[in-house]
C-alpha cells in the first residue's frame, strides 16, 4: 500500500516538469535565504534582511493558501469565496497556542487569562480557551476546526446541490458572519483587536534568529508538502473523477460516482491546507484579527489563483508570489495606485488570461515549438 | 376680528374669576384697587418704575388679563431681567445687553429706541414670589392663546411643576378647552395630582381616569401604588384604590405591548426596506440575466455620491435637491452599468465566475476612483427638513419620518420597477430574452441592445437606492462593500428572478432581525439571520419563490 502511494507520486511528479522546477526552486530559497540571513553580515549586500525573510514566508503560506483554492475551484469548479474563513481559523487556533504561551508575562500578569479576558473583567478560561497550552492540541485544532467546518458546511450544501454562483455567495456569507461574530468581544477572541503580542513558540523566542529560521523553514516545507500532496490528489484516479465533475457533474454522477462525496472531500483537504497555512502565516507575522475574514481578502486569493493560472497547482504558486509582491512593492511606492492594479487585475485576467500568467506561457511556447517544427 | 377677541376676553373673565381666592390673599389690595382703574399697557407699565414687589404682583396680573399680544414680551422679558428704566424720564424698555450698552425697545410700539450706556438704565427688579407669580402669569397667557400647540407647551410646562395655584388654573382651563389632545393632558395632569390627594375616593377617581392613559408617568406611578415595599406596606394604602390601580395598569400594560409589537413592525419594514432597495437591482441583473455584478454596491455609492454633487450644486434648494438627485442618479448609475455591460459582462455570458470576478475588479476600481476624488473620508450629505423629525402618534408609540418615508419610497420604487416589467415594451423584451435567447433573437429583438438596457436600469435602480442610503448611512467609499452580502442573500433567499420575491425575502429579514435584535444585539442579530440563510438555501436551492417551468432549471 505505501509503497504505492510513493509509486505513484513519483510517476505524478516526473510527469510534471513544472512542478520539479517549482520544488528545486522552494529547496534552493530554503537553502538560501536563511544562508543569507544568518550567514552574511548586516552591512553586505548579499545580506536578507529579517523583513524580507518573514515577507518571503508570509508569501509562501499565502501561496499554500492558493494552492487549496486552486485545488477546488481549478479541479473540480467550486468557487468558494470564504476561504479567508479556513485561513483565519487555522490563524486563530494557533494564536490561541501562542496567547497561551505568554503565561504571565502579559500587561496584567494574569497567568492563566490572556491580556484582553482581564480587560474586560472575566474571571474564568471559556471552555474552549483549555487544552490549548498544549502544542500537539493546538496543532490537532489548526487542522480539525477548519476540517470540521467544511464537512458541516460542504455536507449541507454539496448535499442539497447547492452549486455554481450559489454556493460562491454562501461562502461569502459564511465568512462575513464569522468575520462579524469575531469581532464581537464577547465571543472570547480578543475583540477587532485580535491576538498579537506573541512571545514564545514550544519555548522558543519568536523573535530570536534561530525560531525565525526555523519557521521559515517549516513554511516552505509545508508548502513543498502541500503541492505534492495536491499533485498526488490530482494525478490519482480520484483526481479524474473530481475533473470530470468539473466538467461535466450529471454525467459523473449518471456514470455512478457518488458526485457529492467526491466534492467534500476535496472540500474538507482544501480547507485543511488553508487552515495549516494560516496556522504558518500567524507566529511569523505576529498578529491575527477578524479583518482576516473579510470577504475581500477571500476575493483576492482566487485573483492569485486566476491570474497565476487554475487548475495547474504552480500557477497557483506563482500569482500568489506575483500578486502579493505587486500588493507590497505598489502599496509601499503608489499607495492608490494598487486598487486601481489590482481591479484591472481582475478584469483583464477574466477576460485576456483566460488560463492565467503560467497559460500565457505555455501558449506562447507551443507556438513558437510549432513555428520551429514547420 | 370681533369674536375671536370678545370669546378671548370672556375666557379671561372666567379665569379671573377662578382666582378670587388668592388675589384676596394679597397684601397690598390697596395698591392694587388703585391699578386697576387703569386698563391698558401704557399706563400699567408708566406705574411700575415706583411700584414696591408687592405692587408688581398686581400690576403683573392685571397685565396679564390684558388683551394685548404685547403683554407677553414684557412679562418674559421682566422674568429674565431684561425689562429697564431709563433713569432719566422713568420710561420702560425691553432692553438687550450688548457690551457697556443696552440696546432697547420700546415695548408698546415694537420700535427700537436707540441704546443707553448701561448707567443710564437700571432693571426693573424681581425677587424669587414675584418671579413665581411671572411664571403662573406667562403659563396663564400661553394657556389661553388660540393655538393649541402653544397650548399644550403651556400645560405641559404647568404639568412639570405643579402646585395648587396652577391646578385651579388648570381645573378652569379644562371647562373651556376644546383642543381634545390639550384636555386629555390637562386630565392626565390633574389625576396625576389627585394620586396624591389625602382621600380614597378622589385616588379612586384618578386611577379610573388613567386607566387608559399611556403617558409614562402614569405607568410608574400606578406601578409605584401596587408595589409592595420590604416592610411590608403597599405604595397605597388603600386596598380598592390598589385593585383598580393592578385593573388600570393591565390595561395599559396591553396597550404597551400591541404599540411596542406596532413599533417593531414598523421598524423591521423599515429596515427591510433598506435591503430591498439595494437588492432590487440586483434582482434585475442577477434575477433577470443571471449576472453576477459584485459592483453593484459601488453603483449604489454613485448614486450616493451624485445626492451629495447635486447638493453642491444647489446648496439654497436642501429641500429639492433629493428628488433632483433621483432622475440624475438613475442616470449616473444607469450609464456607468452600460458602460459595464458593455465594455466588460457581454464578453463572459455564459461564465457567471468570471463575470464575478471582473466586475469584482470594477468595484475597486470605482471605489479607488471615488477615493481619489472626493476623499477618503465619508461626505456629508444634508437631510432636508421634510425628511427629519418625528412622527409621535402617541406616549408609547414614534416613528422617524425618514423611516417612514423609507418603506413608502422602496415600494414604490418596487411597483414601479414591476411596471416596466409588465407593462412596457422594453418589459417585454427583457422577460422574452431572460426566458429563451434564441427564440426572441429569431422574433427580431435585438439581444445585446436589451442587455445593455436591462443591466443599464438594473444599475439606475441600484443608483436611486443610493439617493435613498444617503438619507440613512455614511457616504464614503465603503458605503456600497457593505450591502454587498446582505443584498445577494436577499435575492437568493427571495428566489432568482422574482421580483415579489425579493421584496417579501427583504422585509421578512429587516422584521426578524428587529425581533431578535432586543434578545441578541444588533450584531448577533445579524449573525443568526446569516446563518439562517445559509441553512435555508441547503434546504430550498431555489429560494422562498423559485422559478417554475422549464427555464427554471439553472
Amino acid at each position: 500500500m505505501a509503497e504505492n502511494i510513493w509509486r505513484d507520486l513519483a510517476a505524478a511528479l516526473r510527469d510534471d516538469r513544472a512542478g520539479q522546477r517549482l520544488l528545486y526552486t522552494l529547496l534552493a530559497v530554503s537553502v538560501l535565504v536563511p544562508l543569507l540571513n544568518l550567514g552574511v553580515g548586516q552591512t553586505s549586500w548579499l545580506h536578507v534582511t529579517n523583513y524580507s525573510m518573514t515577507l518571503i514566508a508570509k508569501y509562501m503560506s499565502y501561496a499554500m493558501l492558493a494552492l487549496a483554492v486552486d485545488l477546488i475551484w481549478g479541479y473540480c469548479g467550486i468557487l468558494s469565496l470564504g476561504h479567508g474563513a479556513f485561513f483565519s481559523l487555522g490563524g486563530y487556533a494557533m494564536g490561541m497556542y501562542l496567547m497561551r504561551q505568554i503565561g504571565d508575562r502579559g500587561v496584567y500578569g494574569n497567568p492563566l487569562l490572556p491580556d484582553f479576558m482581564v480587560f474586560l473583567n472575566w474571571k474564568e478560561l471559556p471552555w474552549f480557551w483549555h487544552g490549548f497550552q498544549s502544542f500537539p492540541y493546538a496543532i490537532s485544532m489548526v487542522v480539525l476546526v477548519p476540517a470540521t467546518l467544511a464537512l458541516v458546511f460542504g455536507f449541507l450544501a454539496f448535499r442539497s446541490r447547492v452549486s455554481g454562483v450559489y454556493l460562491s455567495i454562501i461562502t461569502q456569507a459564511l465568512t462575513y458572519a464569522l468575520m462579524l461574530a469575531f469581532f464581537r468581544n464577547d465571543m472570547g477572541f480578543g475583540g477587532n483587536n485580535g491576538f498579537t503580542d506573541f512571545k514564545d513558540i514550544l519555548g522558543f523566542n519568536l523573535q530570536a534568529p534561530g525560531t525565525r529560521v526555523s519557521l521559515f523553514l517549516c513554511t516552505a516545507l509545508a508548502l513543498a508538502g502541500s503541492y505534492v500532496s495536491c499533485r498526488y490528489v490530482v494525478a490519482s484516479r480520484a483526481g479524474r473523477v473530481i475533473e470530470a465533475i468539473r466538467d461535466a457533474e450529471s454525467r459523473a454522477r449518471f456514470l455512478g460516482y457518488r458526485v457529492e462525496s467526491y466534492k467534500l472531500w476535496v472540500f474538507v483537504l482544501s480547507a485543511i491546507l488553508a487552515g495549516v497555512a494560516g496556522a504558518l502565516y500567524v507566529p511569523q507575522v505576529g498578529i491575527i484579527n477578524p479583518s482576516e475574514f473579510s470577504p475581500v481578502n477571500s476575493i483576492e486569493i482566487v485573483i492569485w489563483v486566476a491570474i497565476g493560472g487554475r487548475g495547474t497547482l504552480y500557477g497557483a504558486v506563482v500569482g500568489a508570489f506575483l500578486v502579493n509582491f505587486a500588493k507590497t512593492y505598489l502599496t509601499g511606492a503608489f499607495p492608490s495606485i494598487w486598487l486601481y492594479g489590482l481591479g484591472a487585475l481582475f478584469i483583464v485576467v477574466t477576460l485576456f488570461l483566460q488560463y492565467g500568467v503560467v497559460g500565457a506561457i505555455g501558449q506562447w511556447r507551443r507556438s513558437r515549438l510549432r513555428r520551429a517544427t514547420t | 376680528m370681533p369674536r375671536p377677541r370678545l370669546l378671548f376676553s370672556l375666557s379671561m373673565l372666567l379665569l379671573a374669576m377662578g382666582l378670587p381666592k388668592v388675589h384676596a390673599d394679597e397684601p397690598a389690595a390697596a395698591g392694587i384697587a388703585a391699578a386697576a382703574a387703569q386698563t391698558d399697557l401704557a399706563s400699567l407699565l408708566a406705574s411700575l418704575p415706583d411700584a414696591s414687589y408687592a405692587d408688581k404682583q398686581g400690576l403683573i396680573r392685571k397685565m396679564a388679563e390684558l388683551p394685548d399680544p404685547k403683554v407677553r414680551d414684557v412679562l418674559k422679558a421682566m422674568l429674565e431681567d431684561g425689562l429697564y428704566v431709563r433713569t432719566s424720564d422713568n420710561h420702560i424698555f425691553i432692553g438687550q445687553v450688548d457690551g457697556d450698552t443696552v440696546k432697547l425697545t420700546d415695548p408698546l410700539s415694537g420700535q427700537a429706541a436707540g441704546a443707553e450706556s448701561s448707567d443710564a438704565v437700571t432693571t426693573v427688579g424681581v425677587n424669587n414670589q414675584l418671579r413665581k407669580v411671572l411664571r403662573v402669569a406667562l403659563g396663564q397667557l400661553d394657556l389661553n392663546d388660540p393655538d393649541a400647540g402653544v397650548r399644550l407647551r403651556a400645560v405641559r410646562e404647568m404639568l412639570r411643576a405643579l402646585n395648587a395655584e396652577g391646578q385651579t388654573v388648570l381645573r378652569a382651563r379644562l371647562d373651556l378647552e376644546r383642543d381634545a389632545e390639550v384636555k386629555r393632558e390637562i386630565e392626565v395632569g390633574l389625576a396625576l395630582a389627585d394620586l396624591d390627594s389625602a382621600d380614597a375616593a378622589v385616588r379612586l377617581a384618578a386611577v379610573r381616569k388613567l386607566s387608559s392613559s399611556l403617558n409614562p408617568d402614569v405607568y410608574n406611578r400606578l406601578s409605584a401604588m401596587v408595589q409592595v415595599s420590604t416592610d411590608g406596606t403597599y405604595g397605597d394604602s388603600d386596598a380598592a384604590v390598589r385593585t383598580s390601580a393592578q385593573d388600570s395598569l393591565r390595561v395599559i400594560e396591553r396597550y404597551r405591548t400591541l404599540y411596542g409589537a406596532i413599533q417593531t413592525f414598523i421598524y423591521g419594514l423599515s429596515q427591510g426596506s433598506v435591503l430591498v432597495l439595494a437588492a432590487i437591482g440586483l434582482a434585475i441583473t442577477f434575477g433577470v440575466m443571471g449576472v453576477i455584478n459584485m459592483a453593484h454596491g459601488e453603483l449604489m455609492m454613485l448614486g450616493a455620491y451624485t445626492t451629495y454633487v447635486v447638493q453642491r450644486l444647489m446648496p439654497t434648494h436642501i429641500g429639492a435637491s433629493i428628488i433632483v438627485a433621483i432622475p440624475v442618479a438613475f442616470l449616473v448609475s444607469g450609464l456607468a452599468g452600460i458602460a459595464i455591460e458593455r465594455g466588460i459582462v457581454r464578453h463572459l455570458y455564459g461564465r457567471p465566475l468570471e463575470t464575478l470576478l471582473a466586475t469584482f475588479g470594477v468595484s475597486l476600481i470605482l471605489q479607488q476612483a471615488v477615493r481619489d476624488i472626493f476623499s477618503a473620508n465619508n461626505r456629508p450629505v444634508i437631510t432636508p427638513d421634510w425628511l427629519a423629525g418625528t412622527l409621535q402618534i402617541n406616549d408609547v408609540l414614534a416613528i422617524t419620518y425618514n423611516r417612514l418615508y423609507i418603506i413608502i419610497f422602496t415600494f414604490a420604487l418596487f411597483l414601479g420597477l414591476l411596471a416596466v416589467l409588465k407593462r412596457t415594451r422594453l418589459g417585454l423584451e427583457v422577460r422574452a430574452v431572460s426566458q429563451n435567447r434564441e427564440m426572441a433573437k429569431a422574433m427580431g429583438i435585438r439581444t445585446a441592445w436589451v442587455d445593455a438596457l436591462t443591466f443599464g436600469l438594473g444599475s439606475g435602480i441600484a443608483g436611486i437606492a443610493g439617493v435613498a442610503l444617503s438619507q440613512l448611512t455614511n457616504v464614503g467609499p465603503n458605503l456600497g462593500q457593505s450591502y454587498i452580502v446582505d443584498s445577494f442573500m436577499v435575492v437568493v433567499f427571495g428566489g432568482v428572478g422574482n421580483l415579489w420575491g425579493t421584496e417579501v425575502s427583504g422585509n421578512a429579514l429587516g422584521i426578524v432581525n428587529k425581533l431578535l435584535e432586543p434578545y441578541a444585539g444588533a450584531v448577533l442579530a445579524k449573525i443568526f439571520v446569516l446563518v439562517f440563510l445559509i441553512l435555508f438555501i441547503q434546504w430550498k436551492p431555489r429560494g422562498l419563490f423559485p422559478q417554475k417551468g422549464r427555464n427554471a432549471d439553472g
